[in-house]
Protein backbone atom coordinates (compact mmCIF):
# COMPACT_ATOMS: atom_id res chain seq x y z
CA UNK A 1 0.00 0.00 0.00
CA UNK A 2 1.02 4.01 -0.93
CA UNK A 3 2.77 5.30 2.33
CA UNK A 4 0.81 7.66 4.47
CA UNK A 5 2.71 11.20 3.60
CA UNK A 6 2.46 13.54 6.65
CA UNK A 7 4.59 16.19 7.73
CA UNK A 8 6.98 17.12 10.57
CA UNK A 9 5.04 18.89 13.33
CA UNK A 10 2.05 18.74 11.18
CA UNK A 11 2.99 21.70 9.03
CA UNK A 12 0.96 22.66 6.15
CA UNK A 13 0.51 25.16 3.66
CA UNK A 14 -2.35 28.19 2.93
CA UNK A 15 -5.40 26.48 1.65
CA UNK A 16 -4.66 22.90 2.35
CA UNK A 17 -7.74 22.56 5.55
CA UNK A 18 -9.71 23.02 1.95
CA UNK A 19 -9.37 19.20 1.47
CA UNK A 20 -10.68 18.21 4.56
CA UNK A 21 -14.79 18.04 3.74
CA UNK A 22 -15.92 18.65 7.29
CA UNK A 23 -19.30 18.39 5.64
CA UNK A 24 -18.64 14.33 6.54
CA UNK A 25 -19.51 15.44 10.01
CA UNK A 26 -23.12 16.46 10.03
CA UNK A 27 -25.49 13.68 10.87
CA UNK A 28 -28.29 16.18 9.37
CA UNK A 29 -28.32 18.64 6.10
CA UNK A 30 -30.19 21.59 4.72
CA UNK A 31 -32.41 21.56 1.56
CA UNK A 32 -33.01 25.15 0.17
CA UNK A 33 -36.71 24.95 -1.27
CA UNK A 34 -36.20 27.59 -3.61
CA UNK A 35 -39.84 28.63 -4.17
CA UNK A 36 -39.68 29.74 -0.45
CA UNK A 37 -36.53 31.60 -0.51
CA UNK A 38 -36.29 35.18 -0.94
CA UNK A 39 -33.00 36.30 -1.25
CA UNK A 40 -32.62 37.92 2.17
CA UNK A 41 -28.91 36.65 3.53
CA UNK A 42 -29.66 35.96 6.91
CA UNK A 43 -28.55 32.05 6.45
CA UNK A 44 -25.33 33.76 4.93
CA UNK A 45 -24.47 35.50 7.80
CA UNK A 46 -25.69 33.36 10.34
CA UNK A 47 -24.00 29.87 9.09
CA UNK A 48 -20.77 29.25 11.62
CA UNK A 49 -18.79 27.48 8.82
CA UNK A 50 -19.59 30.22 5.93
CA UNK A 51 -20.87 27.87 3.67
CA UNK A 52 -23.91 29.54 2.44
CA UNK A 53 -24.07 31.82 -0.57
CA UNK A 54 -26.48 33.26 -2.82
CA UNK A 55 -26.83 32.50 -6.35
CA UNK A 56 -28.64 33.73 -8.87
CA UNK A 57 -31.28 30.93 -10.49
CA UNK A 58 -34.18 32.20 -12.93
CA UNK A 59 -37.36 32.53 -11.35
CA UNK A 60 -41.06 33.01 -12.63
CA UNK A 61 -40.90 36.42 -13.82
CA UNK A 62 -37.14 37.47 -13.55
CA UNK A 63 -33.90 36.08 -11.97
CA UNK A 64 -33.88 35.88 -8.73
CA UNK A 65 -30.96 35.28 -5.50
CA UNK A 66 -31.26 32.22 -3.63
CA UNK A 67 -29.21 30.10 -1.29
CA UNK A 68 -26.88 27.46 -2.21
CA UNK A 69 -25.02 25.47 0.54
CA UNK A 70 -22.04 24.05 0.25
CA UNK A 71 -22.17 20.51 1.64
CA UNK A 72 -17.94 19.62 1.79
CA UNK A 73 -18.14 22.02 5.15
CA UNK A 74 -21.75 22.56 6.11
CA UNK A 75 -21.81 20.64 9.61
CA UNK A 76 -25.68 20.38 9.66
CA UNK A 77 -25.85 22.22 12.68
CA UNK A 78 -29.42 23.36 11.75
CA UNK A 79 -28.56 27.31 12.52
CA UNK A 80 -29.62 28.62 8.92
CA UNK A 81 -33.39 26.50 8.74
CA UNK A 82 -33.85 28.22 12.37
CA UNK A 83 -33.22 32.23 10.87
CA UNK A 84 -34.18 31.52 7.98
CA UNK A 85 -38.41 33.19 8.23
CA UNK A 86 -39.32 32.44 5.09
CA UNK A 87 -39.55 28.48 5.57
CA UNK A 88 -37.25 27.94 2.80
CA UNK A 89 -34.71 25.46 4.38
CA UNK A 90 -35.75 22.10 5.65
CA UNK A 91 -33.27 20.16 7.89
CA UNK A 92 -32.81 16.18 6.42
CA UNK A 93 -31.16 12.95 8.31
CA UNK A 94 -28.52 11.95 5.64
CA UNK A 95 -29.28 8.17 4.50
CA UNK A 96 -26.88 6.68 6.36
CA UNK A 97 -28.13 7.79 10.14
CA UNK A 98 -32.27 6.76 9.02
CA UNK A 99 -33.27 3.72 10.93
CA UNK B 1 37.36 29.90 33.78
CA UNK B 2 36.60 28.96 37.11
CA UNK B 3 34.44 31.02 39.19
CA UNK B 4 32.02 30.38 42.45
CA UNK B 5 28.74 31.67 41.15
CA UNK B 6 25.05 30.72 41.93
CA UNK B 7 23.38 28.10 39.87
CA UNK B 8 20.94 30.65 37.87
CA UNK B 9 23.97 32.70 36.80
CA UNK B 10 25.79 29.21 35.50
CA UNK B 11 22.59 28.69 33.32
CA UNK B 12 22.05 32.80 32.29
CA UNK B 13 25.65 32.65 31.10
CA UNK B 14 25.66 29.23 29.24
CA UNK B 15 22.45 30.08 27.56
CA UNK B 16 23.77 33.48 26.69
CA UNK B 17 26.50 31.32 24.68
CA UNK B 18 24.15 29.46 23.09
CA UNK B 19 23.49 32.79 21.22
CA UNK B 20 19.60 32.20 21.56
CA UNK B 21 17.24 34.26 18.51
CA UNK B 22 14.26 34.77 20.94
CA UNK B 23 13.90 34.87 24.93
CA UNK B 24 10.84 34.68 26.42
CA UNK B 25 9.87 34.32 30.01
CA UNK B 26 7.58 35.18 32.88
CA UNK B 27 9.19 35.42 36.59
CA UNK B 28 8.55 32.56 38.78
CA UNK B 29 10.58 32.12 42.34
CA UNK B 30 12.37 30.50 41.82
CA UNK B 31 13.48 30.67 38.50
CA UNK B 32 12.94 34.39 38.24
CA UNK B 33 16.90 34.75 38.76
CA UNK B 34 17.64 33.22 35.38
CA UNK B 35 16.09 35.09 33.29
CA UNK B 36 16.70 38.42 35.80
CA UNK B 37 20.33 37.68 34.84
CA UNK B 38 19.50 37.40 31.46
CA UNK B 39 17.99 40.27 30.84
CA UNK B 40 20.55 42.04 32.39
CA UNK B 41 22.90 40.72 29.91
CA UNK B 42 20.60 41.71 26.87
CA UNK B 43 20.13 44.99 28.71
CA UNK B 44 24.20 45.20 28.76
CA UNK B 45 23.60 44.49 24.75
CA UNK B 46 25.54 41.51 25.35
CA UNK B 47 23.06 38.76 23.95
CA UNK B 48 23.74 40.58 20.12
CA UNK B 49 20.51 40.43 17.62
CA UNK B 50 18.65 38.30 20.29
CA UNK B 51 14.71 39.91 21.43
CA UNK B 52 13.93 39.26 24.93
CA UNK B 53 10.53 39.62 25.07
CA UNK B 54 8.67 39.80 28.58
CA UNK B 55 5.37 38.06 28.53
CA UNK B 56 2.32 38.57 30.53
CA UNK B 57 2.35 34.73 31.77
CA UNK B 58 3.69 31.68 31.47
CA UNK B 59 1.08 30.92 29.02
CA UNK B 60 2.06 33.69 27.06
CA UNK B 61 5.77 32.95 27.13
CA UNK B 62 5.45 29.87 25.67
CA UNK B 63 3.33 30.65 23.01
CA UNK B 64 5.61 33.63 21.74
CA UNK B 65 7.95 30.89 21.77
CA UNK B 66 6.18 28.34 19.85
CA UNK B 67 5.78 31.35 17.14
CA UNK B 68 9.28 32.21 17.58
CA UNK B 69 10.32 28.86 16.58
CA UNK B 70 8.21 28.35 13.63
CA UNK B 71 9.96 31.20 12.49
CA UNK B 72 13.05 29.37 12.77
CA UNK B 73 14.04 30.84 15.73
CA UNK B 74 16.38 29.56 18.55
CA UNK B 75 14.49 29.67 21.56
CA UNK B 76 14.63 29.63 25.33
CA UNK B 77 12.38 29.88 28.25
CA UNK B 78 13.16 29.01 32.07
CA UNK B 79 9.97 28.13 34.49
CA UNK B 80 8.85 25.89 37.27
CA UNK B 81 6.04 25.05 39.19
CA UNK B 82 2.43 26.61 38.61
CA UNK B 83 4.31 28.14 35.65
CA UNK B 84 5.39 25.12 33.74
CA UNK B 85 1.65 23.85 34.17
CA UNK B 86 0.43 26.99 33.22
CA UNK B 87 2.79 26.03 30.06
CA UNK B 88 1.58 22.74 29.89
CA UNK B 89 -1.08 23.15 27.18
CA UNK B 90 1.11 25.00 24.76
CA UNK B 91 4.18 22.73 25.74
CA UNK B 92 2.36 19.64 23.99
CA UNK B 93 1.35 21.96 21.43
CA UNK B 94 5.14 22.99 21.04
CA UNK B 95 6.25 19.07 21.15
CA UNK B 96 3.38 17.87 18.63
CA UNK B 97 4.76 21.10 16.29
CA UNK B 98 8.61 19.57 16.39
CA UNK B 99 9.33 22.67 17.80
CA UNK B 100 13.03 22.85 19.67
CA UNK B 101 12.55 24.91 22.59
CA UNK B 102 14.79 24.87 25.21
CA UNK B 103 14.56 25.33 28.87
CA UNK B 104 15.15 25.62 32.38
CA UNK B 105 13.06 23.74 34.85
CA UNK B 106 13.97 25.38 38.53
CA UNK B 107 11.92 22.22 40.13
CA UNK B 108 9.70 23.13 42.68
CA UNK B 109 6.45 22.12 43.82
CA UNK B 110 3.18 22.14 43.11
CA UNK B 111 0.01 23.86 44.51
CA UNK B 112 -2.25 23.24 46.70
CA UNK B 113 -0.95 24.13 49.23
CA UNK B 114 0.98 26.65 48.25
CA UNK B 115 4.65 26.03 48.38
CA UNK B 116 7.62 27.71 46.62
CA UNK B 117 10.44 24.67 47.29
CA UNK B 118 12.00 22.15 45.91
CA UNK B 119 10.66 18.40 44.65
CA UNK B 120 10.12 17.18 41.05
CA UNK B 121 6.32 17.32 41.12
CA UNK B 122 6.23 20.06 38.64
CA UNK B 123 7.81 18.14 35.89
CA UNK B 124 6.63 15.21 36.25
CA UNK B 125 3.23 16.34 35.71
CA UNK B 126 3.91 16.90 32.28
CA UNK B 127 6.48 14.07 31.35
CA UNK B 128 3.85 12.67 29.00
CA UNK B 129 4.06 16.02 26.89
CA UNK B 130 6.88 14.69 24.18
CA UNK B 131 9.27 16.82 25.86
CA UNK B 132 12.91 15.79 26.21
CA UNK B 133 13.59 15.75 30.28
CA UNK B 134 16.90 15.27 31.99
CA UNK B 135 18.12 16.58 35.27
CA UNK B 136 20.94 18.09 36.78
CA UNK B 137 23.05 17.25 39.76
CA UNK B 138 24.84 20.33 40.45
CA UNK B 139 25.85 23.62 38.32
CA UNK B 140 28.36 22.20 36.65
CA UNK B 141 26.09 19.85 35.15
CA UNK B 142 23.65 22.25 34.17
CA UNK B 143 26.18 24.73 33.07
CA UNK B 144 27.02 22.03 30.65
CA UNK B 145 23.84 20.87 29.73
CA UNK B 146 22.55 24.21 27.90
CA UNK B 147 24.52 24.13 24.79
CA UNK B 148 23.92 19.98 25.04
CA UNK B 149 20.13 20.87 25.20
CA UNK B 150 20.05 22.90 21.84
CA UNK B 151 21.97 20.25 20.35
CA UNK B 152 19.92 17.69 20.95
CA UNK B 153 16.58 19.36 20.45
CA UNK B 154 17.43 20.57 17.58
CA UNK B 155 18.79 17.42 15.59
CA UNK B 156 16.97 17.00 12.26
CA UNK B 157 16.27 13.36 13.72
CA UNK B 158 14.72 14.81 16.83
CA UNK B 159 12.85 17.78 16.62
CA UNK B 160 11.11 18.38 20.02
CA UNK B 161 11.92 20.26 22.92
CA UNK B 162 14.02 19.87 25.64
CA UNK B 163 13.83 20.82 29.33
CA UNK B 164 17.13 20.86 31.82
CA UNK B 165 15.84 20.43 35.08
CA UNK B 166 17.64 22.00 37.99
CA UNK B 167 16.51 22.08 41.48
CA UNK B 168 14.95 25.31 43.10
CA UNK B 169 16.58 26.79 45.19
CA UNK B 170 19.17 23.37 46.03
CA UNK B 171 20.62 24.27 43.40
CA UNK B 172 19.23 27.64 41.70
CA UNK B 173 20.77 29.89 44.68
CA UNK B 174 23.41 27.46 45.71
CA UNK B 175 26.97 29.18 45.00
CA UNK B 176 29.55 26.85 43.32
CA UNK B 177 32.69 26.84 41.47
CA UNK B 178 31.75 26.50 38.44
CA UNK B 179 33.90 26.22 34.96
CA UNK B 180 32.32 28.80 32.68
CA UNK B 181 32.45 27.74 29.28
CA UNK B 182 34.09 30.22 26.34
CA UNK B 183 32.57 31.05 23.41
CA UNK B 184 34.90 29.67 21.28
CA UNK B 185 33.88 26.20 22.53
CA UNK B 186 30.34 26.25 22.48
CA UNK B 187 30.56 27.95 18.94
CA UNK B 188 32.76 24.98 17.71
CA UNK B 189 29.99 22.57 19.73
CA UNK B 190 26.72 23.91 18.53
CA UNK B 191 26.24 25.34 14.86
CA UNK B 192 23.59 27.67 14.29
CA UNK B 193 19.61 26.40 14.80
CA UNK B 194 18.95 24.88 10.92
CA UNK B 195 15.58 24.67 10.51
CA UNK B 196 14.12 21.80 8.35
CA UNK B 197 10.72 24.27 7.70
CA UNK B 198 10.21 27.66 9.33
CA UNK B 199 7.26 30.24 8.03
CA UNK B 200 7.92 33.89 6.28
CA UNK B 201 5.39 36.69 5.86
CA UNK B 202 5.94 35.59 2.48
CA UNK B 203 5.38 32.19 2.41
CA UNK B 204 2.97 31.29 5.79
CA UNK B 205 2.51 27.83 7.15
CA UNK B 206 -0.05 26.77 9.53
CA UNK B 207 1.81 24.51 11.93
CA UNK B 208 -0.06 21.64 14.27
CA UNK B 209 -2.89 21.38 11.84
CA UNK B 210 -5.82 20.20 12.26
CA UNK B 211 -5.76 16.12 11.28
CA UNK B 212 -9.03 13.81 10.92
CA UNK B 213 -8.93 10.21 12.22
CA UNK B 214 -6.95 9.31 9.38
CA UNK B 215 -4.45 10.76 10.18
CA UNK B 216 -4.13 11.76 13.68
CA UNK B 217 -2.40 8.24 15.14
CA UNK B 218 0.12 8.29 12.53
CA UNK B 219 1.23 12.20 13.98
CA UNK B 220 1.22 11.41 17.22
CA UNK B 221 3.16 7.98 16.48
CA UNK B 222 6.10 10.08 14.72
CA UNK B 223 6.58 12.30 18.08
CA UNK B 224 6.78 8.64 19.80
CA UNK B 225 9.21 7.34 17.33
CA UNK B 226 11.21 10.88 17.38
CA UNK B 227 11.79 10.61 21.46
CA UNK B 228 12.68 7.08 20.71
CA UNK B 229 15.44 8.41 17.88
CA UNK B 230 16.02 11.11 20.15
CA UNK B 231 18.02 7.71 22.75
CA UNK B 232 21.30 7.70 20.31
CA UNK B 233 21.37 11.05 19.65
CA UNK B 234 21.48 12.34 23.42
CA UNK B 235 24.00 9.79 23.73
CA UNK B 236 26.51 10.71 20.97
CA UNK B 237 25.62 14.57 22.08
CA UNK B 238 26.89 13.73 25.79
CA UNK B 239 29.76 11.77 24.25
CA UNK B 240 30.68 14.56 22.38
CA UNK B 241 30.42 16.96 24.72
CA UNK B 242 32.81 14.97 26.93
CA UNK B 243 35.37 15.04 24.68
CA UNK B 244 34.92 18.86 23.41
CA UNK B 245 34.92 20.06 27.35
CA UNK B 246 37.10 16.83 29.07
CA UNK B 247 33.96 16.77 31.14
CA UNK B 248 32.01 12.97 31.36
CA UNK B 249 28.97 13.30 33.03
CA UNK B 250 28.21 9.75 31.59
CA UNK B 251 25.42 8.28 29.46
CA UNK B 252 21.68 8.50 30.12
CA UNK B 253 22.43 6.88 33.47
CA UNK B 254 25.53 6.28 35.19
CA UNK B 255 25.98 2.92 37.15
CA UNK B 256 28.29 2.85 40.33
CA UNK B 257 29.56 -0.41 41.81
CA UNK B 258 26.32 -2.07 40.48
CA UNK B 259 28.03 -5.45 38.73
CA UNK B 260 27.99 -6.93 42.79
CA UNK B 261 25.89 -5.32 44.35
CA UNK B 262 22.41 -7.22 46.12
CA UNK B 263 20.98 -3.43 46.79
CA UNK B 264 20.78 -1.03 44.14
CA UNK B 265 19.58 2.69 44.71
CA UNK B 266 18.78 5.45 42.49
CA UNK B 267 18.23 8.82 42.81
CA UNK B 268 17.78 12.20 40.33
CA UNK B 269 18.42 15.66 40.62
CA UNK B 270 20.18 17.04 43.51
CA UNK B 271 19.73 14.56 45.35
CA UNK B 272 22.24 12.74 43.51
CA UNK B 273 25.31 13.86 45.17
CA UNK B 274 24.18 13.36 48.94
CA UNK B 275 23.22 9.42 47.92
CA UNK B 276 26.50 8.85 46.43
CA UNK B 277 28.40 9.47 49.13
CA UNK B 278 26.30 7.21 51.84
CA UNK B 279 26.56 4.33 48.91
CA UNK B 280 30.44 5.07 49.01
CA UNK B 281 29.88 5.10 52.75
CA UNK B 282 28.01 1.65 52.97
CA UNK B 283 29.78 0.20 50.53
CA UNK B 284 32.81 1.01 52.47
CA UNK B 285 30.95 -1.07 55.74
CA UNK B 286 31.03 -3.76 53.37
CA UNK B 287 27.54 -3.59 51.85
CA UNK B 288 27.05 -4.92 48.86
CA UNK B 289 25.25 -1.39 47.81
CA UNK B 290 25.03 0.19 44.63
CA UNK B 291 24.08 3.62 43.15
CA UNK B 292 22.42 5.04 39.83
CA UNK B 293 22.37 8.00 38.63
CA UNK B 294 19.36 8.82 36.49
CA UNK B 295 19.81 11.83 34.08
CA UNK B 296 17.84 11.08 31.30
CA UNK B 297 14.03 10.58 31.98
CA UNK B 298 12.49 10.83 28.85
CA UNK B 299 13.30 9.33 27.33
CA UNK B 300 13.25 6.52 29.83
CA UNK B 301 16.80 5.01 30.19
CA UNK B 302 14.88 1.14 30.77
CA UNK B 303 17.98 -0.95 28.93
CA UNK B 304 20.12 0.62 30.56
CA UNK B 305 18.60 0.36 33.92
CA UNK B 306 17.78 -3.12 33.37
CA UNK B 307 21.29 -4.11 32.71
CA UNK B 308 22.50 -1.93 35.67
CA UNK B 309 20.58 -3.64 38.44
CA UNK B 310 20.83 -7.34 36.93
CA UNK B 311 22.59 -8.80 39.63
CA UNK B 312 20.70 -6.98 42.47
CA UNK B 313 18.00 -8.18 44.29
CA UNK B 314 16.92 -5.13 45.50
CA UNK B 315 16.15 -1.66 44.13
CA UNK B 316 15.49 1.73 46.04
CA UNK B 317 14.29 4.46 43.72
CA UNK B 318 14.77 7.77 45.83
CA UNK B 319 11.28 9.44 45.12
CA UNK B 320 10.45 13.29 44.91
CA UNK B 321 7.28 13.33 43.54
CA UNK B 322 4.36 11.14 43.84
CA UNK B 323 1.40 9.84 41.23
CA UNK B 324 -1.66 10.05 43.06
CA UNK B 325 -3.03 6.73 42.61
CA UNK B 326 -0.46 4.30 41.68
CA UNK B 327 3.67 4.24 42.41
CA UNK B 328 5.49 7.25 42.14
CA UNK B 329 6.77 8.33 38.69
CA UNK B 330 10.04 7.24 38.51
CA UNK B 331 8.95 3.75 40.19
CA UNK B 332 6.88 3.33 37.41
CA UNK B 333 9.13 3.15 34.83
CA UNK B 334 11.76 1.65 36.78
CA UNK B 335 9.57 -1.06 37.42
CA UNK B 336 8.30 -1.35 33.76
CA UNK B 337 11.79 -1.46 32.92
CA UNK B 338 13.07 -4.44 35.05
CA UNK B 339 9.49 -6.70 34.71
CA UNK B 340 10.84 -9.72 33.79
CA UNK B 341 13.70 -9.77 36.58
CA UNK B 342 12.97 -11.34 40.26
CA UNK B 343 13.96 -7.93 41.87
CA UNK B 344 12.16 -5.95 44.62
CA UNK B 345 11.20 -1.97 44.18
CA UNK B 346 11.30 0.52 47.35
CA UNK B 347 10.28 3.33 46.68
CA UNK B 348 10.64 5.86 49.84
CA UNK B 349 9.06 9.39 48.53
CA UNK B 350 11.47 11.98 50.16
CA UNK B 351 11.72 16.09 50.49
CA UNK B 352 8.34 17.07 48.85
CA UNK B 353 7.73 20.91 49.44
CA UNK B 354 11.29 21.89 50.43
CA UNK B 355 11.30 19.47 53.57
CA UNK B 356 15.37 18.45 53.94
CA UNK B 357 16.31 15.46 53.17
CA UNK B 358 19.34 14.77 55.80
CA UNK B 359 22.58 12.19 55.54
CA UNK B 360 20.85 10.35 58.49
CA UNK B 361 17.99 9.60 56.84
CA UNK B 362 19.27 8.49 53.47
CA UNK B 363 21.07 6.04 55.19
CA UNK B 364 18.69 4.62 57.57
CA UNK B 365 16.31 4.24 54.89
CA UNK B 366 18.88 2.33 52.53
CA UNK B 367 19.97 0.06 55.68
CA UNK B 368 16.74 -0.70 56.18
CA UNK B 369 15.98 -2.54 53.04
CA UNK B 370 19.22 -3.95 53.27
CA UNK B 371 18.55 -5.17 56.61
CA UNK B 372 15.00 -6.47 55.14
CA UNK B 373 13.12 -4.44 57.53
CA UNK B 374 11.42 -2.12 54.62
CA UNK B 375 8.26 -3.08 52.71
CA UNK B 376 8.44 -3.40 49.12
CA UNK B 377 6.06 -0.20 47.48
CA UNK B 378 6.18 3.75 47.71
CA UNK B 379 6.18 4.48 51.17
CA UNK B 380 6.96 8.03 52.55
CA UNK B 381 10.29 8.82 54.34
CA UNK B 382 10.67 11.97 56.60
CA UNK B 383 6.64 12.75 57.33
CA UNK B 384 5.28 13.48 60.24
CA UNK B 385 2.92 11.78 62.25
CA UNK B 386 -0.26 13.61 61.21
CA UNK B 387 -4.17 14.27 61.37
CA UNK B 388 -6.23 15.69 59.07
CA UNK B 389 -9.40 17.59 61.22
CA UNK B 390 -11.88 20.04 59.67
CA UNK B 391 -10.55 23.46 60.01
S1 LIG C 1 -26.70 23.53 8.68
FE1 LIG C 1 -25.29 24.90 9.81
S2 LIG C 1 -23.39 24.62 8.74
FE2 LIG C 1 -24.94 23.84 7.36
S3 LIG C 1 -25.47 25.52 6.08
FE3 LIG C 1 -26.89 25.56 7.78
S4 LIG C 1 -25.98 26.93 9.27
FE4 LIG C 1 -24.37 26.40 7.80
S1 LIG D 1 -32.95 30.46 2.76
FE1 LIG D 1 -34.17 31.80 4.05
S2 LIG D 1 -32.68 33.01 5.21
FE2 LIG D 1 -31.58 32.09 3.49
S3 LIG D 1 -31.67 33.63 1.93
FE3 LIG D 1 -33.40 32.29 1.56
S4 LIG D 1 -35.07 33.24 2.65
FE4 LIG D 1 -33.21 34.20 3.40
Amino acid sequence: MEKLRITLGAVSKPLESLKIKTGDWGAEYPVIIEENCKGCGDCVVYCPDLCIELVEVNGEEKKKKVAKVNYDYCKGCGTCSVVCRHDAIKMEIKEIYRG
Amino acid sequence: MMKVVRGFYAVAYSVKLCKPDVICAYPITPQSEIVENIAQMYANGELGNCEYITAESEFGAASILVGASATGARTYTATCSQGLILMSEVLWNAAGMRLPIVMTIANRSLSAPLSIWNDHQDSMAIRDAGIIQMYVENNQEVHDMMPQAFKIAENHKVMLPMMVCMDGYKLTHAYEPVDLLSQEIVDEFLPPYDPPVKMTTKEPYTFGSYATPATYMEFRAAVYNAMERSRKVIEEVYKEWAEISGRNWGGHIVAENCEDADVCVMAMGSLVGLVREVVKELRGEGKKVGFIKIRTFRPFPAEEIAKAVDNAQKVVVFERSLSMGSDAPVTLDVKAAIHKKAIDVYSPVVGLGGRDVPHKLVKSTIEEVIEGKAKPGTYFKGLKDYEEVVV
